[in-house]
């Protein structure tokens, strides 16, 4: 177990690179076997590829070609030098900062599932919680951090808390409003038919909710993430943030910018894995590219 | 031009006596001291002009609202909660777009005894008679495809069949071929017809709709209503012999039955 993350500690850099090359040939070698017909469809997904690059170039020449120093704007190969000296600490920091905006987010879907079904069930409850859930959301959660240091001192605990307070509002908008908006002549048909309030809830409200609630956790993912980081900036010894918070004070630009790639490429594998789920399950809901298949 | 002998009992099967409807307590009345009776096995129409409470009249009737002053009374017993023993379709089809055909077709037996509890045991019963029924409709081999993958006809009849399949005493259609073109909506005419006739005589329809043309060649009885609030201003019977050709509604006596109907609502609208 130990060796096994020493390992992934120390060669994580290098998978990620033999993976986007892998990515990258498997693409080209499509690109080349296809039809003339595929092919403009298959530049699309190269495109990104292209750009993304094309913009790490332009920015590395800037650099060199105006000769801007590290300690104000790195360019990218010093960054790329940082993320392999640093390599080690930013593997170990992105683990924890992944593992507390996940534990956040597991416990916003789990609340936002459960008050959006009261909300969205109940007239009264939407009615009376509503204005109350809108003056939350609209408090700068940067600012409750401190009250969770006094709670719970520094640790992984304000970082969860924070992720979780952060994201668990769209959600619980979504299941409601999923749940709010059946359309009055289906629930005619069940209530003709003698079905209960529950049932109408499970055959219908539940199943209609799920595009908005799986829409909301690409929303909710994001906002985890940028919860977790804030909160391991001010109130922890792990993380992403809490990295950068040093690296800051010490003054080392090229590790800030490489945590900064971190927390890119971090956050964009959370909101791939949702959109993934999303698709995967409720794949009704997005029609023509369904049809399409 | 009379009835054949196989004509249906004649037991009311949904009366309404002196209903009265408003929404909003102080509000205008939606309905308005409203008189129908339609025998068991019959098939009824409701015409009138828009928002003249023809769809209040449908949520009276299968006890989705409850009148403020008035009798409703469907099979014999004074209407306190939803029905249970009628079927519904609307202009919009309202299938579930994550269920595919047959799997929305088998929705209300999910939902009425006796089929909920036999539902698992017996599946393959009822699957069989699922599609029966959606093979009746002409949609064979649709029941595995997902109902945005139908065009708005066979929607359509898809959701006349979920109005069925539990073999209601009572179907009300809330002007279920509004939304179709001229061609469907004769072919689905036909449909509606069909179903009601292998029924004979067990069930009773009342269609909403504000084609005449319609309400003529699919109705044993018809109603005319005023504009808002919603009276009875004519009640006529349509004694053309069935099975009814489509054909019949090119024949000068159906045109004159449509004129007649036409002038009573033409006037009903002037003077309101």
């Amino acid at each position: 177990m130990g060796a096994l993350a020493d390992f992934l500690l120390t060669s994580w850099p290098m998978a990620l690179v033999i993976g986007v090359v892998a990515y990258i040939a498997y693409l080209l070698y499509k690109v080349i076997g296809a039809s003339a017909l595929d092919r403009t469809k298959l530049s699309l997904q190269l495109a990104p590829l292209f750009c993304t690059i094309g913009t790490f170039l332009v920015w590395e020449l800037l650099c060199k070609a105006f000769a801007v120093s590290t300690f104000v704007l790195p360019a990218p190969s010093d960054i790329a030098i940082a993320i392999w000296q640093f390599r080690r600490q930013i593997g170990f920091h992105s683990f924890h900062t992944a593992w507390m905006t996940l534990a956040g987010f597991g416990l916003a879907v789990a609340f936002g599932i459960a008050l959006g079904l009261l909300l969205g069930a109940s007239r009264f409850f939407y009615a009376g919680f509503y204005p109350l859930l809108v003056g939350f959301n609209s408090i700068p959660k940067v600012a409750v951090v401190p009250i969770l240091v006094i709670w719970f001192g520094v640790g992984w605990l304000p970082a969860v808390l924070t992720a979780f307070m952060i994201s668990f509002f769209p959600i619980v908008v979504n299941v409601a409003t999923g749940l709010a908006t059946i359309e009055p002549e289906t629930e005619d048909v069940l209530k003709a038919l003698g079905a209960s309030k529950l049932q109408i809830m499970t055959k219908v409200g539940i199943p209609r909710s799920l595009p908005y609630f799986f829409g909301s956790l690409k929303v909710a993912i994001t906002l985890a993430y940028v919860g977790s980081v804030i909160a391991e900036y001010n109130a922890s010894r792990y993380g992403i943030g809490n990295l950068m918070a040093r690296a800051s004070a010490d003054f080392n630009v090229p590790l800030l910018f490489a945590a900064l790639i971190a927390l890119a490429i971090l956050g964009v594998a959370m909101y791939m894995a949702t959109v993934w789920l999303e698709n995967r399950m409720t794949g009704w809901a997005q029609r023509s590219s369904f049809a399409a298949t | 031009m009379h009835r054949s002998e196989s004509a249906v009992p004649l037991r009311p099967f949904v009366e309404l006596t002196g209903v009265s409807h408003t929404y909003a307590t102080g509000g205008t009345l939606a309905v308005d001291g409203l008189d129908i009776r339609v025998n068991e096995g019959e098939f009824a129409a409701v015409v009138g002009p828009s928002g003249c409470g023809k769809s209040t009249l449908m949520k009276l009737s299968t006890g989705l609202q409850f009148p403020q002053a008035g009798a409703v009374v469907v099979d014999g017993q004074e209407v306190r909660d939803p029905v249970k023993i009628a079927g519904m379709a609307f202009q919009a089809p309202t299938l579930l777009p994550w269920r595919t055909t047959l799997e929305n077709l088998m929705l209300p037996l999910e939902i009425v005894e006796p089929h909920r509890s036999r539902l698992r045991r017996h599946k393959a019963e009822y699957v069989a008679k699922a599609e029966a029924l959606l093979a009746s409709v002409g949609l064979e081999g649709a029941g595995s495809k997902y109902p945005w993958q139908l065009s708005g006809g066979m929607q359509q009849r898809a959701s006349l069949c979920r109005a069925l399949i539990h073999e209601p005493k009572l179907l009300m259609l809330d002007e279920p071929f509004g939304a179709l073109d001229a061609f469907t909506r004769e072919e689905l005419w036909c449909v509606i017809r069909d179903l009601h006739a292998r029924m004979a005589g067990t069930l009773t329809v009342i269609l909403v709709t504000h084609d005449l043309r319609e309400a003529v060649f699919l109705a044993d009885r018809i109603f005319c209503m005023s504009s808002r609030p919603g009276k009875i201003i004519a009640e006529r019977e349509v004694a053309f012999p069935r099975p009814r050709d489509i054909e019949i509604t090119y024949k000068p006596e159906f045109s004159d039955i449509v004129h007649d109907l036409r002038g009573r609502i033409a006037h009903a609208r002037s003077t309101a």
